[in-house]
């Protein structure tokens, strides 16, 4: 069904919002969990302007790359909290500013 | 005789040498005796070859073995033996034993007595070289060789520092003459291809005419290194200085031998001088001008070794004057009375300090006539011959110079103008001065009333050079010297009787005088000399003319300023700059790694604005 | 009027966004993030791919979040870790982050501005996306799976607990290699 006529810039603006936004999250949270959040949220962001130019092309690339996406979203968050786990076990902290002993 | 001159020199230097490899393990009697007789026995030496020569009359040469052989050159070490070269040797082995004699006793408290004599055994063994060098490079070794030993013997007392300086102002200020020397060296090489004086100077004669450019260049050179050595103007700031060493090294080396062979070198290369009248006169010009302002200096000095050191620059300036004009043989002459009466008056001081526990200023002595009567007498006699009162040695050797300076005429000037009676009347005016300045120094330490008391008396090892120096100070004029085969003889003319009676007279009235201001102090000359240009005067004549703050606002302090500035290396600062640079950088990116993830997330965001940025212009 | 909807869409998306990144308690946040990867699914419906819109509520929401609110609960944060949140952003925190990314923001949208005229909205099915997929970009798949098998044996092994000696201080932990702790009681 075509005629739903939702300009691509307009997604694209949307995308671009929620990844700055995800990206203002990620530098300023200190917490582990809140950066890894921040993190979903910039790949959310990414995945929409992807779906969304799937759609203005007219293919379904837009949505296999969105599956894609996911997977790897998926992957990296797993792995992730378990390394949140062992970070609260052995820095008694999740503060990320602490975790820095690959200092210069 | 002949085969045995190379005996001369070796002597003392055979002495130095052993002196210096026992270092002072052997007793003091053995190194006096060495010391003193090495010299003694090559005065012997000297005089027997003397009078074996005087029946000879040919130039000698004695080749020793050659020195090196670079091209063509090919210098040798040989002694030539002329009249000239007997006359100095006997100055310089005859007087130089009476020295020695007389320093065995004044050194008899030092604890360097060993080093003493090593080193003033090879000074004479050095002068000796000097004089009898056959070619102009083995007298240059000579040269340097007095230079160095007169660097030792001036700062032999080394533990002052205040010594090391005098002796290093004396080797720096001659130093600035020898290499004057040695440019001329170089220049007379190339021009004639021989340093060997006699075959030199008759090339020269053959090359060069009369007033060309390069002998004159030539002459200069050679005569700024007599200049250095002899402490002339103006190179002469080293001698006063120089009076820090021993009293007997003042006698030998800075009056009667190293102070002298400025004027050895211009006799002895005297065709050269012959060739270049501008400098010839410029050689006259300059002794006249040092003989005065020593002279001037000399009135107003209260260190008794001062007085006579600038009363030594003031004698050479009159040998000077007399090579200038063409009178070498008196110029000879001069140096060889010279000798007698200034070494004189150099032991007779030497014993003044020595019994006075080592007093200088003369104001704090006083009446030692009858207390040290051997001195006395001795200066009294001494001082005579300096300021040449009639019939003793220095009245016939000042004299014939100051005739010959009033006769003399030099191509060098236009005819119109006559420089002899100029001359003349300078010397004149210097022989005034010096009778002044010698009378005041004996009316002063040996008239009125005691100051300072004598401790010992001298004994006969001083006694005895000074009575033998004292009669030769009298009866030393009374022979002429056999230099006509040497020199060409000094163009005669008749001079005005009244010029011959104010030569005679200037020296008497001068001693008048002397006495009517510090024997009886009956002219009232205190008000002149308290007065302020009297004071502001005899400031600036006490300090020699302002000549050596001269030289150290001109030449030390921009020379020692500029060492200090170079100290700190400032180069250095671009490498050590380059080097903080590297370091503060390395500071400052290193702490840019804080190891937080924030700080490196927010640093890629920002590269990615920058990224952006770059792109987006593109597009 | 689906643009309307449209906007609707992506102000809830933007606004439980921005409040999921400002919370100081971390379920309250994860709470909004879901609200916001639905309000995303909305807009995937609307862009006419039901079937991401599908995917995207089953696994972003469904599984990704819930796997946070696990830990978070297996964390155990309390009212003290809420308590140290808030007091970890104050003004000098946030200024900078929200500079830099207005900046990229402003340049993004003027790049993205520059070109116009595509319209969104074909409506592409499941059929049309699993015949794309497992057609030209079958290899992406197998390529896919295996990451998420090594995300699998990868999770397991880092969140793994070893049990060992008492560990020490100053216990060099560069490598994440075998350690005991003994308590489970945490700290953040």
């Amino acid at each position: 069904m075509d005629g739903l006529a939702i300009p691509l810039n307009h997604v694209l603006i949307v995308a671009t919002l929620l990844f700055v936004t995800g990206l203002a999250g990620l530098m300023f949270r200190r917490n582990i969990i809140f950066i890894l959040m921040a993190l979903e949220v910039m790949l959310n962001a990414a995945a929409l302007a992807f779906v969304a130019a799937g759609t203005a092309w007219q293919q379904a690339d837009g949505q296999v790359i969105f599956m894609l996406i996911l997977a790897v979203a998926a992957a990296e968050v797993s792995v992730g909290l378990g390394l949140v786990l062992q970070i609260q076990r052995r820095f008694k902290t999740l503060d990320m500013d602490q975790a820095r002993r690959l200092n210069g | 005789m002949m085969q045995y001159i190379w005996l001369i020199p070796l002597l003392p230097f055979l002495s130095s040498v052993l002196l210096i490899l026992t270092a002072g393990k052997m007793p003091r009697r053995i190194v006096a005796f060495m010391g003193s007789g090495s010299v003694g026995l090559a005065a012997l030496i000297v005089l027997s070859v003397g009078m074996g020569y005087m029946q000879s009359a040919t130039p000698h040469t004695l080749h020793l073995w050659t020195w090196m052989q670079i091209g063509n050159f090919s210098p040798g070490f040989a002694f030539y033996v002329d009249h000239l070269t007997i006359v100095m040797m006997s100055v310089i082995t005859g007087v130089g034993f009476l020295i020695h004699l007389y320093s065995t006793e004044f050194m008899q408290d030092d604890s360097d007595y060993s080093r003493y004599f090593a080193y003033m055994n090879m000074f004479v063994a050095a002068m000796l070289v000097l004089v009898l060098a056959d070619n102009l490079l083995l007298l240059y070794l000579g040269w340097e060789g007095v230079g160095v030993c007169s660097y030792l013997l001036v700062g032999f007392w080394y533990k002052d520092p205040a010594n090391g300086a005098a002796s290093r102002k004396a080797f720096v200020v001659t130093r600035v003459g020898d290499t004057a020397m040695a440019l001329g060296l170089f220049l007379l090489f190339t021009e004639l291809g021989t340093l060997q004086i006699q075959p030199m100077l008759e090339a020269a004669n053959n090359t060069w005419a009369i007033g060309d450019n390069i002998p004159a260049i030539a002459a200069l050179l050679l005569l700024g290194g007599a200049v250095g050595k002899s402490a002339q103007l103006p190179l002469h700031t080293w001698l006063p200085d120089a009076m820090a060493g021993p009293t007997p090294v003042s006698a030998l080396i800075h009056a009667a031998t190293m102070v002298t062979a400025g004027v050895y070198l211009i006799a002895r290369t005297h065709d050269l001088f012959v060739l270049a009248p501008d400098v010839q006169i410029l050689v006259a010009l300059i002794g006249l001008a040092t003989l005065l302002l020593a002279a001037f200096t000399a009135l107003n000095q209260h260190d008794i070794k001062r007085i006579l050191a600038y009363s030594t620059i003031s004698q050479i300036g009159y040998m000077f004057l007399a090579l200038g004009v063409g009178a070498w043989s008196s110029g000879i002459f001069h140096l060889m009375t010279h000798a007698f009466f200034k070494a004189l008056l150099f032991l007779a001081a030497g014993a003044v300090i020595h019994c006075l526990h080592h007093e200088h200023n003369i104001f704090k002595m006083g009446g030692l006539r009858t207390k040290l009567p051997v001195v006395f007498w001795s200066f009294v006699l001494g001082s005579a011959a300096l300021a040449a009162l009639p019939f003793t040695s220095g009245f016939f050797s000042k004299d014939p110079i100051l005739l010959s300076a009033f006769s003399a005429h030099s191509s060098a000037l236009d005819s119109g103008f006559n420089l002899g009676p100029w001359l003349w009347a300078g010397g004149v005016l210097g022989a005034f001065l010096t009778a002044l300045y010698s009378a005041r120094l004996v009316f002063v330490v040996f008239f009125g009333e005691a100051k300072t008391e004598p401790d010992k008396q001298p004994g006969w090892r001083m006694a005895v050079p000074l009575s033998i120096l004292c009669i030769l100070s009298i009866v030393g004029g009374a022979f002429t010297l056999p230099l006509a085969s040497v020199f060409p003889a000094a163009s005669e003319h008749a001079v005005s009787g009244l010029v011959h009676v104010i030569s005679i007279a200037t020296p008497i009235v001068g001693l008048l005088i002397a006495t009517l201001v510090y024997f009886k102090p009956v002219l009232p000359i205190n008000k002149f000399t308290d007065s302020g240009t009297g004071t502001a005067l005899r400031g600036f004549w006490h300090r020699g003319w302002g000549i050596d703050t001269l030289y150290d606002w001109v030449l030390v302090k921009p020379y020692v300023g500029l060492s200090a500035a170079m100290k700190s290396e400032w180069l250095d600062t671009i490498y050590h700059g380059v080097v903080s640079l590297a370091r503060s950088l390395n500071v400052w990116l290193s702490s840019l790694q804080t190891g937080k993830m924030r700080w490196y997330a927010t640093g890629m965001a920002f590269g990615l604005i920058v990224l952006l940025t770059l792109v987006g212009w593109g597009v | 009027m689906e643009l309307i909807l449209f906007y609707i869409a992506s102000g809830v998306a933007l606004f439980a966004t921005v409040f999921a990144l400002t919370r100081s308690n971390a379920t309250h946040a994860l709470i909004y993030l879901i609200v916001s990867i639905l309000a995303v699914a909305v807009i995937f419906f609307l862009l006419g791919a039901p079937f991401a819109a599908a995917l995207e509520i089953v696994i972003y929401a469904g599984a990704i979040m819930v796997l946070f609110v696990f830990v978070i609960m297996m964390l155990n944060l309390g009212e003290a870790g809420t308590e140290r949140e808030r007091q970890r952003m104050h003004p000098a925190v946030w200024i900078l982050p929200t500079v830099l990314s207005a900046v990229l923001l402003v340049e993004m949208l003027i790049v993205i501005t520059k070109f116009d005229g595509a319209q969104t909205g074909a409506l592409i099915g499941a059929k049309q996306v699993g015949l794309t997929l497992f057609g030209p970009y079958v290899l992406a798949v197998e390529i896919a799976s295996m990451l998420l098998l090594a995300g699998l044996v990868g999770a397991y092994h880092v969140g793994r607990r070893f049990r060992l000696s008492e560990p020490s201080e100053e216990q060099d932990l560069s490598v994440i290699g075998p350690d005991s702790s003994t308590t489970d009681e945490v700290n953040s």
